[in-house]
């Protein structure tokens, strides 16, 4: 897949961190302001999205490579998973909120309400991993017109990978 | 009367993936009919002159719980969310899959087609 | 306005793009109206009280348009007939009006607009959430407490959905079974 004219790709350049940094910032403070895990993991998708349709796609894949979103998925799955088995440690109960009732920080302050933000983080990684990995596949068939009018669907895979 | 109209438009949903032939135009439908699904669960928990289910330094607590919002539907449908976008890509994914082997979008050609 | 009349408006403007994303032969034009109801929804969500999924709502959507014109890019094929036989969609519609009267009919006794239940039953389960939520949690911000603390199990249920449902996508698209899959030109 090509990448778009050079205003597209200058203006991606500038904007793309910020895009990005909104969504880290809506997935850390998920737990003072409307927000959370979810909306941010969508909108740190829809900055590497962004740039994979401005700049082309082997340029994406230079910076992200399939592998590594895929470890980065199942890395916050299993995230997600070990905080929760951790409160079987402490009092029995599957996914208590034990940081809470440890050391209960002071409400409204960044470093509160035990558990949650490194739900909400876990929760951020994972999706925004899952919608990337899935653009890429996508994008990976095209769907071409032939010049005699017959259409038909071509795979451009980046050169030297052959199954993913 | 603003239940009747989401049903009404789950219903324009339910019709097109019902009688539409082009699988692209199924899944079109089958969004409309999440769409529709979502604004009535948290139609039902809406309270009059509420206000969002979110603290502040400055909220009086028994105001609060006097006018805030029911904060169930609203996690139901969050997850729901992203959860029909998963499945959206899903059915997209076999509508490519199903032009690859048969050529066509048309869902009545590759019925004959298996003939 | 009250918020009434104000969502009375905004869902019959829906529900004319819902008829003309279906309706319309051309596959751009109606991933585009599917675009515009998604809006419209965000819209409703953000004056029904609800700024987490206003937020969420929006941009699952923009993604959900983006995949949807990936995949139907330069291919646009007007079939002969674009629904199912005359007989078929006459009894289609007759059910469906059927369906819309009952709707109709079992509305009533659901309770008016503007009074949820937590309203009248206070032993519900809400109410202990907004009064005790921040004491026992430790969080501002309510949803985020119900979906991570009180009903955390769902919340694992969603992430083991969200996992399956990818997974399933990536396996249908997979590029090594092509080869042999016969492809038809």
């Amino acid at each position: 897949m090509k990448g778009m004219s050079v205003i597209v790709k200058t203006v991606t350049r500038w904007i793309k961190v910020f895009i990005f940094l909104y969504g880290v910032y809506i997935v850390i403070t998920g737990h003072l302001t409307p927000g959370g895990g979810f909306a941010g993991g969508v909108i740190i998708a829809c900055s590497y999205i962004l740039l994979t349709l401005a700049y082309g796609k082997e340029f994406a894949l230079q910076r992200l490579s399939p592998r590594t979103t895929a470890g980065l998925d199942s890395g916050g799955a299993l995230l997600f998973l070990v905080a929760a088995l951790y409160g079987i440690g402490y009092g029995g109960i599957f996914f208590v909120n034990f940081l809470q009732k440890r050391y209960p920080g002071r409400a409204f302050q960044l470093a509160s309400a035990g558990i949650i933000p490194i739900c909400n983080i876990a929760i951020g990684l994972k999706v925004g991993a899952s919608l990337f990995l899935v653009f890429i596949i996508l994008s990976v068939l095209r769907i071409t017109k032939e010049k005699d009018g017959k259409q038909s669907m071509v795979k451009r895979w980046p050169e030297g990978k052959e199954e993913e | 009367m603003v239940y009747t109209l989401c049903f009404a438009l789950f219903l324009v949903g339910l019709y097109c993936v019902l009688t539409k032939k082009n699988t692209v135009k199924i899944v079109v439908g089958l969004g409309i009919m999440e769409y529709a699904t979502n604004l009535f669960l948290v139609l039902l928990g809406y309270r009059k002159n509420g206000v969002a289910p979110i603290l502040d330094k400055t909220t009086n607590p028994l105001e609060f719980l006097a006018r805030a919002v029911d904060p169930i539907p609203q996690a139901l449908v969050l997850t729901a969310i992203v959860i029909g976008l998963g499945v959206t890509s899903m059915a997209i994914a076999l509508c490519i899959r199903l032009y690859e082997k048969y050529g066509t979008f048309d869902v009545s050609e590759i019925r004959r087609l298996k003939e | 306005m009250g918020t009434e009349n104000i969502l009375i408006v905004l869902l019959s403007f829906m529900l004319a793009g819902a008829l003309i994303a279906v309706e319309t032969k051309n596959l751009l034009s109606s991933v585009i109206s599917l675009g515009a109801i998604g809006v419209g929804t965000s819209v409703a969500f953000l004056f029904l009280m609800a700024p987490d999924l206003a937020i969420v709502q929006v941009s699952v959507e923009v993604v959900m348009i983006i995949f949807l014109i990936r995949a139907t890019i330069a291919r646009d094929v007007i079939p002969q007939r674009g629904h199912i036989g005359w007989g078929a969609l006459a009894v289609v519609v007759i059910l469906l009006g059927g369906l819309m009267a009952f709707g109709a009919y079992a509305f009533r006794s659901i309770g008016r607009f503007g009074e949820p239940i937590i309203a009248s039953v206070l032993a519900a389960p809400s109410n202990r959430y907004l009064e005790k939520g921040l004491q026992e949690t430790g969080a501002a911000n309510i949803v985020a407490a119900v979906i991570l603390d009180y009903r955390g199990y769902d919340t694992l249920g969603e992430a083991t959905v969200l996992f399956v449902s990818i997974l399933g996508a990536i396996t249908i698209l997979r590029v090594k079974g092509w080869a042999r899959a016969g492809r038809q030109r």
